[in-house]
């Protein structure tokens, strides 16, 4: 890998010399494995390998459920029934596979705020930044697909509502609607394309998380003072760094058998809690569920989509100005999709030279009341559209842009950022000598 | 450091925001104890075997459970019948129609119980499971943590609470329940007090008893593989928290020299 300097694999047998010359795989494996990972990376740094883990989980539980599932609408609920009572440890690879999405919405919010408060996005990690939310909307896509199979009540009308949404996009939205659904309403078409993608997505996941691996690698990971590693020399880049083998796969082995303790306490002891119960009622096209309410990984953005409403004066304007194209249902489905867009331009609004919101003094305020906002529209997506709720959607979704759109972009300008340490090095040193919190506060820096 | 237990409490939090939730206008729910409850809660044997007796002769009548298959009620983990004693209850309980005889016989432990559409009763397998005894507070499922889903306690409290008042509401006559969502529900009240005889003299037939028990047997309908999956869930717990242990101090120690060269 480019970058930092470090050692190489040298292939010594004459075994290893023939395959190095004609493959150089084992070459490959040891430069990522033996890659030079800041030393000060702290507890945050941990999700990558909680999602890597979480990947390959719910890839295997998903092949070993799809030989005992049936994609037909006809017999897809009595088929999760199978694999329920019928097949050796089915309730556990179903419930493992239920309960590993949320596990997976869980850890990826995690490392995705890690990545904002850290200024992970940042030049020159864009490519990675990027990528990753990529990801971040196959996911998505994924876990909405994933929960259409198992053909409940809430897997029909979650369906019929998000896809909906495409319908609300002026001139080709009932076209891309019905070619999404494959009919003209929810059906068996649907349930067959979901499962295929459902199939499919994943993989392709799996291809972009190594192309994420890739990108980071080559810059380097970011780490809590966003100091770069210094990279004149070998020695002076070891200064720095320790090769994550074993270093750091010790300690994310360490934090992923906690969180898999909890997960596996989630799936013994209330694999149904993050559930839905309508969604053990079999599908039925004729009968409406009073509340038809998103999985919780969703509630962030399906609050913004609901908040913008017909009396909302932005989406009067906009439907003034359009002549009545954006009308109140596409606003909220650009508010939507545009409040990831903002995230995933978060590398360009973000003016401040500093890296590290840990020296950012009033970043750090902002950042916390973004975290409160995203909570807050988790909490506000799952309540009934009616006050107060409406007018608390609305506030809390103006924040998550104003966070992205005016704050970042002016927080950059008008912040005065503190001292930062000179090296990784120097850092890692004043935590580890200070037994006891007793931490060197950095001194206030004149403005860059 | 308090910066970083904030993003944890905050995660944390996600959890319980993540729980199943309705508004609206909800039925009360009564906070029944029931045996299964908890990380170690098991089925209580005798009364799966009185829910079972309750429903073959009161529920049967309107509702099916097609989901089931007869012969689980020999799970150890279940009613633990005798596979003799299943084949006797098939047979004397239900006909199911056979496609090779193109006719109705009595049915065996290998068929499922039967469905049930005569009069547009919901199937009661995953009831259970479908139902939500507890929400809130303010939608955040904080009930459901400490109290568990509360499905057979819905259940349980949807068949003692009839108040005796009935509508007439488009021909359809509508009784009055506490626990049903919107107040009125047109399932006539199907339990009056000593509608079964149970083999053990000392359990009482009252409409609660008889109600809760039926609510544990479909409880277990809905969930046959809970106490496997406990006990699974217990090893795991166990396993990785001991697996934990001697990662911490794996970490601890080849992270030392690193550390104490940087303290020099």
């Amino acid at each position: 890998m480019a970058g930092i300097p470090h050692d190489h694999y040298e292939p010594k047998s004459s075994g290893e010399k023939w395959l190095h010359k004609r493959l150089p795989i084992v070459g490959l494996l040891y430069d990522t494995l033996m890659i030079p990972t800041p030393k000060n990376l702290n507890w945050m740094w941990i999700w990558g390998i909680v999602l890597t883990f979480t990947l390959a989980l719910q890839i295997i539980t998903g092949i070993t459920l799809v030989m005992h599932y049936t994609p037909d609408a006809d017999m897809a609920f009595a088929s999760v029934e199978h694999i329920m009572r019928d097949v050796n440890g089915g309730w556990a690879l179903r419930y493992m596979h239920q309960n590993g999405a949320s596990l997976f919405f869980v850890a990826v919010y995690a490392h995705i705020f890690r990545g904002l408060y850290y200024g992970s996005y940042k030049a020159p990690r864009e490519v990675t930044w990027i990528i990753g939310i990529l990801i971040y909307l196959l996911m998505m896509g994924t876990a909405f697909m994933g929960y259409v199979l198992p053909w409940g009540q809430m897997s029909f009308w979650g369906a019929t509502v998000i896809t909906g949404l495409f319908g609300a996009i002026p001139f080709i939205g009932e076209t891309l609607q019905t070619w999404l659904l494959g009919g003209p309403a929810v059906g068996n078409y649907t349930l067959t394309r979901f499962f295929s993608l459902h199939y499919l997505f994943p993989f392709v996941i799996a291809g972009l998380v190594i192309v994420h691996i890739w990108a980071f690698h080559s810059t380097g990971n970011n780490n809590p003072t966003g100091v770069e590693v210094r990279r004149g020399s070998k020695a002076e880049a070891e200064k720095d760094t320790v090769p994550f083998w074993p270093y750091y796969v010790i300690k994310d082995l360490f934090a992923l058998a906690i969180i898999l303790a909890v997960f596996f306490a989630i799936v013994g002891f209330m694999p149904n809690y993050l559930g839905h119960p309508d969604n053990y009622i079999e599908a039925n096209p004729l009968a409406t569920p009073a509340h038809i309410v998103p999985e919780w990984y969703f509630l962030p953005f399906y609050a913004i989509l609901r908040a913008f409403t017909s009396e909302v004066w932005v989406v009067q304007i906009a439907s003034f100005v359009t002549g009545g194209i954006i009308d109140a249902k596409f606003f909220g489905v650009l508010a939507m999709f545009g409040a990831i867009a903002v995230m995933a331009l978060a590398p360009w609004l973000d003016t401040s030279s500093v890296r590290s919101g840990r020296y950012r003094p009033q970043f750090k305020w902002w950042f916390a009341l973004l975290i409160v906002d995203f909570f807050a529209l988790m909490w506000l997506g799952a309540m009934p559209a009616e006050e107060p709720y409406s007018s608390l959607s609305l506030i809390a979704s103006a924040y998550w842009f104003a966070y992205f759109l005016v704050i970042l972009p002016l927080l950059g300008v008008i912040e005065k950022p503190l001292k930062r340490p000179d090296t990784i090095e120097a850092d890692f040193e004043a935590h580890a000598s200070a037994t006891g919190g007793t931490k060197t506060e950095p001194n206030v820096a004149p403005a860059e | 450091m308090i910066k970083k237990l904030a993003i944890t409490a905050l995660l944390a939090l996600a959890l319980p925001v993540g729980g199943a939730f309705a508004a609206g206008s909800e039925g009360h729910v009564e906070d029944y104890d029931f045996s299964f409850e908890g990380p170690f809660g098991t089925y209580d044997q005798a009364q799966l075997q009185r829910g079972l007796q309750v429903y073959t002769q009161v529920c049967a009548a309107c509702h099916g459970l097609k989901y089931v298959p007869i012969r689980s009620l020999q799970d150890e983990s279940g009613p633990g019948y005798s596979e003799a004693e299943v084949r006797a209850y098939a047979e004397q309980n239900f006909e199911v129609f056979d496609e090779e005889l193109d006719d109705y016989r009595p049915a065996r432990p290998t068929d499922h119980f039967p469905e049930n559409n005569a009069v547009g009763a919901p199937d009661l397998s995953l009831m259970a499971k479908a139902r939500a005894g507890f929400h809130g507070p303010y939608g955040t499922g904080i009930n459901q943590l400490v109290k568990g889903m509360g499905g057979a306690e819905y259940i349980a409290s949807l068949l003692t609470g009839y108040t005796g008042e009935q509508i007439e509401q488009a021909g359809t006559i509508l009784y009055e329940n506490t626990a049903f969502p919107g107040g009125y529900i047109s399932m006539a009240p199907p339990l009056y007090g000593d509608d079964v005889e149970y083999a053990n003299p000392d359990i009482e037939t009252t409409i609660e008893q008889q109600s809760k028990d039926v609510a544990a047997f479909l409880m277990w309908t809905a969930e046959p593989k809970m106490m496997a999956r406990k006990q699974a869930g217990f090893v795991g717990v166990v396993f990785l928290t001991i697996l934990s242990v001697l990662l911490y101090l794996t970490n601890k120690r080849i992270w030392k020299p690193i550390k104490a060269r940087a303290k020099e």
